[in-house]
């Protein structure tokens, strides 16, 4: 009746995973309660659960990433504590326990924190930069952000219902395989990433059919913000690599299930296959994450320096370049497989030319800061902080690329350090400046610049400490991933890397004070005109937050800047006659989302559990919400002129106040 | 699609099939073209296998152009992929694709089979020895 389930799963006998399961169950249960008791269900409901609105979708995706990015923090905290006191001594955790932490904290991050989080702010952005009202399948959207939190759910129920896996991130066959790992870890993970990977495929061909489809009047690819070209590359690159990941574990999973032999050691299976797939997956995915975080840079490095960015079309073909050749290096993560000298050197080789467009677009940053005016707001720390962090990081990595020197250093804490600090370098700072800066966009006031920048200068040093002293363990030859360690000269490292990650657990608690400062002070930081930083793009053309309709008229764009050249003729254009306002259709919302993912979700927990019948009924249930959406009869409301009209002219008269004061008229 | 998102008449890169304004007749002679040509190439493959009416070793590469050429009909007639400037974004994802196929999987079998010669299993390096 229930597969595999049974008391044994639920881990009494270990505190730890059993206390922290109970913390958040109680916290999650609070939360629900009080959304009941006050009432706010039919709004949560009908404003956000069901809602198609890319903007809201996009906020969704970010509140998941934070969520994630505590759980995933809290995972860092645990080992970081371990290895600083499991010198000589089995420190706290058991091997097997410590063992699903490093796993659970890599499949997090990188799948639960790094991607929702840019996939939420190019949901967020790219529709208001290219000038539209909502992403090309709007429906679609909400099924891929469920899709996402369905997975991440999955991976947090393995806290307190079974195990997770202990096989790393990646889940290496054999060590994956039925033989070394019977229990369910390896399926939590597996079914947590090919339902979450559903998602990530589905919003990637939405985010590139609407960059290709859905731009306004002489919206030309040229005219593009940066940040939406790398959209386009990142979700190419999506559309592309993630189809590699399901089939990839696919295999995986029928190894597991069905017995067959694609990953094993007999019967003529392969283990390094896994592997050679998994990279061919897992390289593009790092361009997926940090090309996003590119273009984000770019928007707020240009936007701060009050400069148009420096070298546009040489960054659209660095980008470009990019999203092609991270398809050529994907060996590099096993030159040590023994594909011999001819192979590690055409792909060390692919490795280092890689930098060369990266290179491209760090002088293009500098050149577009040379001679500007820079405001050094939080986005803009965050950008600056990004550069230097993010060019030792490169180095590293470009030192990592010659395979002799890789023979040296695969798999050892310096690797650990180098990814940590392109990712977090690159990824989580192009997050964070991201969040400071389309924050007032979203929600209509800006965030406290005060705590932002204690957020920042905490996190940035945090990150040094922390991270400098795994490259220097890394040289004295520790290997990653170890549970307890004999060797003295790693011990003081290893202490200093804990108090590096306390300060950057200061960091994070900042960027949570500075949400609860800024919340409560928000009249005083209220963005009335919906242009907070002085911006460029069409984005900042529309109100904050931004109406359900973003645009009573689509933009008419002449240049790149496109916001900024309107900016320029903007009392002719505020003082003109009013214009004719016309209905406007936008799309329903729709509970399939929702309802799919919870489909899903029963149908891969009792997979991971073996519970068959609920299998059924949980495919049965998510095709039927398929086939119910399919048959749909309305999918549009309408908003009428004078609704638009009320709304368009409110904002007309806060940027006409704003005008005359600064202009004098 | 959600129509609300607008149709800007002006852009050259409209949705292939969109807007096309062609007879149902016209249609559906495209498909009927397609099909035919379709079967014709696929008999014309299982023949060609089982003949000894042509020179054998040609047989091979018969079959693979005879594919090729399966692809194109598929492609033309069923996807409608055009040179037509509706068409840009259509060709350009075609080449995408066949380009990431042609990395990972070139790619695949090339550090496979290195992989092979470089690692072979125990019982063969005693033998070689």
């Amino acid at each position: 009746m229930l597969g595999k389930l049974d008391w044994s799963a639920i881990p009494f006998g270990q505190p730890i995973p059993l206390v922290a399961g109970a913390v958040v169950l109680v916290a999650i249960l609070a939360v629900l309660a009080w959304v009941v008791i006050r009432g706010h269900l039919p709004y949560l409901w009908s404003e956000w659960i069901t809602s198609v609105d890319h903007k809201r979708i996009g906020v969704m995706y970010i509140l998941l990433a934070s969520v994630m990015l505590l759980r995933g923090g809290s995972d860092a905290i645990m080992m970081r504590i371990q290895q600083a006191i499991a010198y000589q001594s089995a420190g706290y955790l058991p091997p097997e326990h410590y063992n699903q932490i490093f796993s659970a904290h890599g499949t997090i991050m990188i799948f639960f924190v790094a991607m929702p989080f840019v996939i939420g702010l190019m949901n967020l952005v790219v529709p208001l930069q290219l000038g539209v009202r909502d992403v090309a399948f709007p429906t679609l959207n909400s099924v891929g952000f469920w899709l996402t939190a369905t997975g991440a759910l999955l991976v947090n129920l393995s806290l307190v219902i079974g195990e997770f896996a202990r096989t790393g991130w990646l889940a290496f066959p054999p060590l994956s395989g039925l033989t070394y790992s019977p229990g369910v870890g390896v399926d939590y993970y597996a079914w947590a990433l090919q339902i979450s990977g559903v998602g990530t495929l589905v919003a990637g061909i939405n985010l590139v059919t609407t960059v290709l489809k859905l731009r306004t009047k002489g919206m030309s690819y040229l005219r593009m913000p940066m940040f939406c070209w790398t959209t386009l590359a990142s979700n190419l690159l999506i559309v592309a690599a993630f189809p590699i990941l399901t089939a990839t574990l696919a295999m995986l999973l029928l190894d597991r299930y069905l017995g067959f032999h694609f990953f094993t050691n007999e019967a003529g299976g392969n283990v390094m296959m896994f592997m050679n797939l998994i990279w061919a997956w897992g390289h593009p995915e790092v361009y997926i994450l940090v090309l996003p975080a590119f273009g984000i840079y770019s928007e707020v490095v240009s936007t701060f320096s009050g400069k148009p960015l420096f070298g546009y079309r040489s960054m659209v073909l660095a980008t470009m370049a990019i999203c092609v050749v991270s398809f050529m290096v994907w060996l590099h993560h096993f030159f040590t497989m023994g594909a011999g000298p001819d192979v590690n050197a055409i792909f060390g080789i692919a490795s280092m030319i890689i930098a060369i467009p990266t290179g491209v677009k760090i002088y293009n940053w500098l050149f577009t800061m040379y001679g500007g005016r820079i405001r050094f707001a939080t986005p803009m720390l965050w950008s600056i902080g990004f550069m230097v962090t993010f060019i030792i990081g490169g180095l590293t990595g470009v030192l990592l690329a010659v395979p002799p020197a890789d023979f040296q250093l695969h798999n050892s804490m310096f690797l650990v350090a180098h990814f940590h600090n392109v990712i977090i370098g690159g990824v989580l700072f192009g997050a964070f400046a991201g969040f400071e800066y389309w924050f007032p966009k979203a929600f209509g006031f800006r965030l406290s610049e005060r705590w932002g920048k204690v957020a920042f200068w905490f996190t940035f040093t945090g990150f040094f400490v922390t991270f400098m002293p795994l490259y220097i363990v890394g040289m004295l030859g520790m290997t990653r991933r170890m549970q307890h360690y004999d060797v003295a000269a790693w011990r003081p490292w290893m202490i200093v890397a804990a108090f590096g990650m306390l300060l950057l657990c200061i960091g994070v608690i900042s960027q949570i004070v500075q949400l609860v400062v800024s919340i409560r002070n928000r009249e005083a930081l209220r963005d009335r005109t919906g242009d907070p930083w002085d911006g460029r793009s069409l984005e900042w053309a529309t109100s904050s937050p931004p109406p359900v309709f973003n645009f009573a008229f689509y933009p008419d764009v002449r240049g790149e800047d496109a916001y900024w050249a309107m900016k320029q003729h903007a009392k002719e254009q505020l003082e003109r006659r009013e214009p004719e306002y016309r209905d406007i259709e936008m799309p329903r919302n729709s509970p399939t989302g929702f309802i799919c993912a919870f489909f899903a979700t029963v149908m891969g927990f009792s997979l991971i559990w073996h519970i068959w019948w609920l299998v059924i009924v949980g495919g049965l249930g998510a095709f039927t919400t398929f086939v119910v959406f399919a048959w749909r009869d309305h999918d549009e409301y309408v908003i009428p002129a004078a609704e638009v009209a009320k709304i368009d002219r409110a904002n007309i008269e806060e940027r006409r106040n704003l005008v005359s004061m600064a202009g004098g008229v | 699609m959600s129509e609300s998102s607008g149709h800007f008449d002006e852009r050259a890169d409209i949705a292939p099939g969109a807007e096309e304004e062609h007879s149902l007749r016209a249609r559906v002679l495209g498909y009927v073209v397609g099909l035919v040509l379709a079967l014709l190439l696929t008999a014309t493959s299982f023949f060609i296998a089982g003949t000894d009416l042509v020179w054998q070793p040609s047989i091979p590469v018969a079959i693979v152009v005879l594919a090729i050429a399966q692809m194109g009909v598929h492609l033309v007639f069923f996807l409608h992929i055009t040179t037509g400037p509706d068409n840009t974004n259509n060709v350009l994802a075609l080449a995408f694709g066949l380009l990431i196929v042609f990395l990972v999987v070139g790619g695949s079998i090339w550090i496979m089979g290195h992989l092979n010669q470089n690692m072979p299993p125990m019982e063969q390096i005693m033998k070689m020895q």
